[in-house]
């Protein structure tokens, strides 16, 4: 049933565990700062939506993961696909347009796949892939398997039916998916509060019937825990749950909103920054010395080179040859 | 050859497709315990049991996104909409993710998806629950869209459907489930989608119709070979991909050629179909194409204001006068 906030435990965290956790959200923030600057030079078109200020969502949550369950998104997904294991130059390859990207250069930002990790996609109308994730389930229910499903989405998916719609089917049907809302406070530029009458996201949990939490999700280490207890009895007895991120997102909707200015204040942007999730698991990989300066450094120049050499890579790779504007409409 | 009705060619397909591949399952409001408002899913939940026979809630949306999900992860989903016009609550799930799957992830997840149940003009349920639905989603890419007009293309076009591995629409009819015609018993007995079939020959006029206009177009045929007119019917039976080359074929034949259709005329099959016989056939024809479509109202509940709203034998036997006279 639902329950309120979680006291976290302070998990613990050895040198592997920190490093790991640490590598993920580094590759995911200088990816996606990456991003920011092919956007702005025009090799990036379209929407592009960043995520940066939830790494810790993403990872914390992906970390808790076997290779073969399976994670889904909606169109801020970048974070969500490089956590599930996606190879960050076809991710790059794909923002390009460029042949060589996940989806051939037709899905783009919004529509990353990676079938060969189990990521069921970036989708791009709010609300409507929190029903695939129960398909999903269903499937692994049907199958026999004892795979788990998680799925992410923001707090504007809440306000749309299909949130709820889902929420019943999975706890009618006891299906092994694993909802987690990241609650950046902002559907767009429209304020929670504004938009959700019950803007406690967790306690809708209780309407069906299933686990609700909410955790901290600028605390990685809070989220891995949180999200591993739930995936674990998942994959025990079926359960889902509902989990609320409390999280924040540093840059506007999109690229087209960029500093996010007009609907919330500078002060609150300045002041959410001071609890990024990469300095604090830095401060507390130092303080119990299970990391070294040395350690973060390393971290810092291995995603540098591995996002320099995902823009090589996309760079490199040709556009689409004209021919693939008519394959993969149909398969024979 | 079995006599049957439609509905009960409808029920076999799904028995069959099912003993044959465990992947396939049915899913909807009412299909199990119910056995389907319309009884086409009848017997099913007692032979497959709850596993491959599920009801759901109300929740179109969402149970059409469960399916995407399941067909994502290698089931072969066959969803009941219990009419078509619920379908509409469904249309984000259809046209947004199960037709651009495939495409969107630059062919690494198909959808083999059946979307099924009637669809068109009903017997007096109004303006909600008596339409022509097909319009909806022929439109788009990565859908393909069946309407079987007999029972022996309703087993053998589903068939198909549920071993297709795109999402296909498959629309049926309140009034033609009670139709009672011969069906192959051969379990392996299937129609290819796309493929359309003459339905009567003739020399004088080809009309393009399905479903209820269909039968409709031979009743008039009939009538008119009394006054010596030949009349030739061609059923397109899958309206995407459509089988454009008999329909052509038949055009270059008889040189003259009336479209029918039940739904609203504005921008409808009708309007598509004209547009390619004028395109690939204008040098043939002797005159030009007549369209008898639906009026441009919503379905009135009134009888007799319902039998204005669809193209009556009289509108479609003049239609024809108009062409072959011209």
């Amino acid at each position: 049933m639902a329950q309120a906030k979680t006291t976290i435990l302070s998990p613990r965290l050895d040198a592997v565990l920190a490093r790991r956790l640490l590598g993920q959200m580094a590759l995911i923030r200088r990816f996606e700062e990456k991003a920011a600057e092919m956007y702005a030079l025009g090799k990036i078109g379209g929407f592009l939506h960043l995520y940066i200020g939830q790494e810790a969502v993403a990872v914390g949550a992906t970390s808790t993961l076997r290779p073969d369950d399976y994670a889904v998104s909606s169109y801020r997904e970048h974070g969500h696909c490089l956590a599930k294991g996606s190879d960050p130059r076809r991710v790059m390859a794909e923002l390009f347009g460029r042949r060589d990207g996940l989806s051939k250069g037709k899905g783009g930002s919004m529509h990353l796949f990676d079938k060969s990790v189990n990521f069921l996609g970036g989708h791009g109308i709010v609300g409507a892939h929190l029903p695939l994730a129960a398909g999903a389930g269903f499937a692994i229910n049907y199958q026999g398997g004892d795979q788990v499903v998680l799925c992410f989405f923001g707090d504007g998916a809440v306000h749309e039916g299909e949130f709820h719609e889902a929420m019943n089917l999975v706890a009618l049907w006891k299906l092994p998916v694993i909802y987690i809302c990241e609650n950046n406070r902002y559907a767009m530029g429209t304020a929670i509060h504004r938009a959700l009458a019950q803007t406690e996201i967790w306690r809708f949990a209780e309407t069906y019937g299933i686990h609700g939490e909410a955790v901290d999700g600028m605390d990685v280490l809070a989220v891995r825990e949180c999200v591993g207890r739930v995936v674990e009895r998942a994959r025990r007895d079926k359960t889902p749950a509902l989990i609320e991120a409390r999280t924040y997102r540093f840059r506007g909707h999109s690229m087209r909103d960029p500093a996010g200015a007009v609907y919330r204040t500078r002060e609150e942007v300045e002041r959410e920054k001071q609890r990024d999730p990469i300095a604090l698991l830095t401060a507390r990989g130092l303080k119990d010395g299970v990391l070294s300066e040395a350690d973060v450094r390393a971290i810092e120049q291995n995603v540098a080179d591995a996002v320099d050499e995902a823009v090589a890579f996309a760079e490199a790779s040709p556009e689409p040859p004209a021919s693939f504007l008519f394959t993969d409409v149909y398969k024979d | 050859m079995a006599v049957m009705t439609y509905r009960e060619a409808l029920n076999l397909a799904l028995r069959e497709e099912m003993r044959r591949d465990p992947r396939v399952f049915v899913m909807g409001e009412e299909v199990g315990l119910y056995e389907g408002a319309y009884r086409v899913t009848q017997g099913l939940l007692k032979e497959f049991g709850e596993k491959r026979v599920v009801d759901t809630p109300i929740c179109e949306s969402g149970f059409t996104g469960v399916g995407v999900g399941a067909a994502m992860l290698g089931l072969r989903p066959v969803l009941e909409m219990m009419t078509f016009n619920f379908a509409i609550l469904a249309l984000d799930q259809i046209v947004n993710t199960a037709a651009k799957m495939l495409y969107m992830s630059g062919g690494q997840y198909n959808i083999p998806l059946v979307v099924r149940g009637p669809g068109g003009p009903a017997a007096q349920l109004a303006a909600q629950h008596s339409q022509s639905m097909e319009t909806y989603f022929y439109h788009v890419p990565g859908l393909k869209v069946v309407r079987p007009s007999t029972p022996a293309d309703a087993k053998g076009l589903l068939k198909s459907a549920i071993r297709d591995e795109n999402p296909v629409i498959f629309i049926e009819s309140e009034t033609l489930y009670a139709v009672k015609g011969e069906v192959p018993d051969d379990p392996d007995f299937t129609i290819p989608l796309g493929q359309a079939i003459v339905r009567r020959e003739g020399t004088d006029v080809t009309v393009v119709a399905y479903m209820g206009m269909m039968y409709r177009a031979m009743e008039v045929a009939e009538e008119l070979a009394r006054e010596g007119m030949s009349v030739e019917i061609v059923d397109p039976r899958t309206l995407r991909p459509m089988d454009t080359q008999t329909i052509v074929s038949s055009v270059r034949k008889t040189h003259r050629a009336v479209v029918i259709e039940a739904g609203a005329g504005f921008a409808g099959m009708g309007s598509e179909i004209l547009s390619f016989i004028t395109e690939q056939a204008f040098d043939d024809l002797d005159a030009p194409v007549e369209r008898v479509t639906g009026e441009n109202a919503p379905m009135p509940y009134a009888r007799n204001l319902e039998l204005l709203k669809t193209p009556s034998k009289a509108k479609i036997a003049a239609a024809i006068r108009k062409v072959c006279n011209a």
